[in-house]
């Protein structure tokens, strides 16, 4: 006997939570207790009155698998919203990456070039290391940092993808 | 406003909330509360003998009055013990609060004594759950727990109360009710959705009622409206084990519950149907049997509170999402108002007699043992006209009890469902006694599974409860056993009882009357005498050892597929069966 392995779609998903004490470990734990799969994961605190937090959360599954996801997601109490913004339509993605390059001579050169080239800009330089910041979907990134492995890569740190709907209406 | 520590804000709003009775255990971390409790005899506090027991007796509080059960224990191992029931009752929906004590809120953290990380180990077995790290929150907390608990779908909730929170003062008065709570579940279902499930039900030519726990946990109307929504429909009702007792076992268009020991009309009829309606369950693998080939031409309606049961495991064409009774009472009016009148159905109920006429409930008889099923028919005969109330424990008992023990009223049946528990059975008849002082509440028990809450035998005779424990000994773990049976060439592994107690010296021990049927000849005046002894009774009722319950489907195999008598078996499964349910 052996394990099958079924087709899997990637998912974005916006979910309003009440801010509060380990509501981060129901959401993350949920996935785990479940068998789902998180990609990246995302919160901040939203509102003015920093009552109210919006998690992204990059999944993937069947789909059968992300209707529970999204199913789980709101009959928990603090969620207030479970939005899927893959199946709502066009929508923005985008993440943070910082890019840590180190190295003199042609890399340096070539990390420059290529930064320009992605757009990414120089937040820390020193004689031979470079910090870039870049803003982006998250194959952009990922292309970005691929390069920069050729060029003398010692560290990355990424934010995990937020996404927002295009047009005028909220989530 | 006066300033009240906060145990006594504790007590004083579960008094509030209308709490009469708790479950509980003391130790260090609930001291404070236990102090506070001292002063309000109002609430009746039943101390156990270990805290899951507290958690089921909670859970058998709640299926016999459909109000919450409530729980109190300690810190560390107090709250660990009470998670097999925490994950019990959130299996089978039951509403529950369960208070435990935590260490004070400055050695949370510091693995101090008797410290573990209760919310932690109780976020995915609860509905929700609290720290409470001041006093002044507590109220709003209560308040929120239970109304989490029994509103939506029902389900345990933990407060978890760290010790210094339970000294410390803050300033409380009465509280005034739970204003716009942010947890305001769907009770009444969509329009547009019951207009097209009358549609839907106009037309069916084979349809059949599949009923859950869901109907229970909407109140005894749900029940009402239930008998008046399958009169008006002419159409067969089926249940889950959760559900027995929604529907009367004595009505002609009762099929028996279904799934996989359920009756093979009922299963038959479920893989046959044009159009299954499920009210009030969930469609769980012990319902579906192989899901490719569950109900495979039918349309499916599903009503049910929680959004996520819905194409869980099996894809239906319209889902209702709202409270089941409000649901059945919504479709009546929309039935009634267009006039419907029921076909008979007459093809449909011809072929369900047909299979109804292969009497799978029927045993083997036996001039020399006690057959496990003859035991429960005969409590049933001795017992039904007083509505008793059946509590069990887990595993073929339990599966004898659902098929042979015929039920008339909700809330009668108490069983573990969804977790499986053994040692359920005890500690809820005790909970069951308490709500229901004048019930007749009978534990039917397994010599396996009654020794993993024996302890409870104390509870209750130290609060006069006259309960009865009916155990079936065949002194094997018999569902097993059984297993091994048909998945493992009968290599018995582990499964026979070896050293047994003297369960009748032991009741007595306990000062409980004991009483043991050892032949055929002895069961009826056993049982009887059972039913008219005053107070606690414990039965050893020793029965045919390798008895199998049947009808049954196999892992993996459909409705069609069921084994109906011990001839049927094959002795040996694929992998692909053995690693399924």
């Amino acid at each position: 006997m052996h394990i099958k392995e079924e087709q899997v779609e990637r998912h974005v998903l916006a979910v309003l939570v009440d801010n509060e004490a380990g509501i981060l470990a129901r959401i993350a734990g949920m996935f785990t207790a479940r068998g789902y799969n998180i990609e990246s994961l995302t919160v901040a605190d939203i509102s003015a009155d920093h009552a109210i937090s919006r998690i992204t959360i990059a999944t993937n599954g069947p789909p059968h698998v992300i209707e529970q996801i999204i199913a789980q997601l709101d009959r928990l109490v603090p969620v207030h919203s479970v939005r899927d913004l893959t199946e709502a339509g066009p929508h923005v993605q985008r993440e943070l990456a910082l890019v840590k390059v180190a190295g003199k001579g042609e890399n340096r050169i070539e990390a420059m070039r290529l930064a320009d080239v992605y757009r990414a800009r120089v937040v820390d330089a020193t004689t031979e290391s470079f910090v870039f910041e870049i803003t982006g979907a998250p194959d952009k990134i990922q292309t970005f940092v691929g390069l920069m492995r050729e060029v003398g890569l010692v560290e990355v740190g990424r934010t995990g993808v937020v996404a927002i709907g295009r047009g005028p209406d909220s989530a | 406003m006066a300033e009240k520590s906060g145990a006594e804000i504790l007590v004083q709003t579960l008094l509030d909330l209308g709490v009469d009775t708790v479950f509980g255990y003391p130790g260090g971390a609930v001291l404070p509360i236990y102090d506070a409790l001292y002063d309000h005899p109002k609430i009746k506090h039943i101390l156990v003998r270990h805290e899951q027991a507290a958690t089921h007796a909670a859970e058998g509080y709640a299926r016999a009055t459909g109000k919450p059960g409530v729980v109190l224990v300690t810190s560390g191992p107090g709250a660990t013990n009470a998670v097999t029931g925490i994950t019990d009752a959130l299996m089978d929906s039951i509403p529950m609060v369960v208070i435990t004590g935590q260490v004070a809120t400055n050695l949370i953290g510091s693995d101090a004594f008797q410290e573990a990380d209760t919310v932690g180990i109780t976020r995915h077995c609860t509905k929700h759950n609290y720290l409470v790290k001041q006093p002044s929150e507590l109220a709003g907390v209560l308040t929120e727990a239970f109304h989490i608990a029994t509103q939506g779908r029902p389900g345990p909730v933990v407060v978890d109360i760290p010790k210094n929170v339970q000294v410390a003062a803050a300033e409380f008065s009465s509280h005034n009710g739970l204003k716009n709570s942010r947890y305001q579940p769907q009770v009444d279902g969509d329009f547009k959705a019951i207009n097209e499930a009358a549609e839907m039900i106009m037309q069916a030519k084979a349809p059949i009622l599949y009923t859950g726990g869901g109907i229970i946990n909407s109140g005894p109307k749900a029940s009402e409206t239930l008998r008046q929504l399958a009169e008006l429909l002419g159409a067969p009702v089926t249940s889950t084990l959760m559900g027995l007792g929604a529907f009367p076992a004595s009505s002609d268009q009762w099929l028996g519950m279904l799934g996989m020991h359920g009756t093979y009309e009922a299963n038959m009829a479920m893989n046959r149907a044009d159009l299954v309606v499920c009210l009030g369950a969930r469609f769980d693998d012990r319902i579906t049997g192989r899901l490719d080939a569950f109900s495979p031409n039918s349309k499916k309606i599903h009503v049910d509170i929680d959004r996520s049961s819905v194409n869980k495991t099996v894809r239906v064409d319209l889902p209702v999402i709202g409270d089941v009774g409000r649901v059945m009472e919504q479709l009546l009016a929309v039935l009634k108002g267009r006039k419907f009148n029921a076909p008979d159905y007459e093809e449909w109920w011809s072929r369900i007699k047909g299979w109804r006429a292969t009497d799978c409930l029927a045993f083997p008889e036996s001039k020399t043992e006690i057959m496990p099923q003859l035991a429960i028919r005969k409590l049933w005969e001795a017992t039904h006209e007083r509505d008793p109330i059946i509590t069990t424990e887990v595993g073929q008992h339990q599966m004898w009890a659902a098929q042979h023990f015929d039920f008339e009223k909700p809330n009668k049946w108490l069983t573990s469902g969804g977790l499986g528990t053994m040692g359920y059975g005890l500690p809820a008849a005790i909970g069951a006694q308490l709500g229901d002082p004048d019930a007749l509440v009978i534990d039917i028990a397994g010599e396996a599974s009654i020794q993993m809450n024996i302890q409870e035998l104390a509870t209750a005779s130290q609060y006069r409860l006259p309960v009865k424990i009916f155990i079936v000994n065949n002194e094997y773990m018999g569902m097993v056993r059984q297993w091994q049976e048909l998945t493992y060439e009968s290599r018995y592994s582990n499964s026979y009882s070896d050293s047994l107690p003297d369960f009748i010296k032991l009741a007595e021990s306990y000062g409980w009357t004991g009483i043991l049927i050892d032949e055929p000849a002895e069961l009826e005046a056993g049982i009887t005498k059972m039913i008219e002894t005053d107070g606690p009774v414990l039965v050893d009722c020793r029965v045919a050892k390798l008895a199998n319950c049947f009808p049954m489907i196999p892992s993996g195999a459909s409705h069609t597929e069921m084994l109906l008598t011990p001839e049927d078996v094959k002795g040996t499964m694929d992998d692909n069966a053995k690693a399924l349910v």
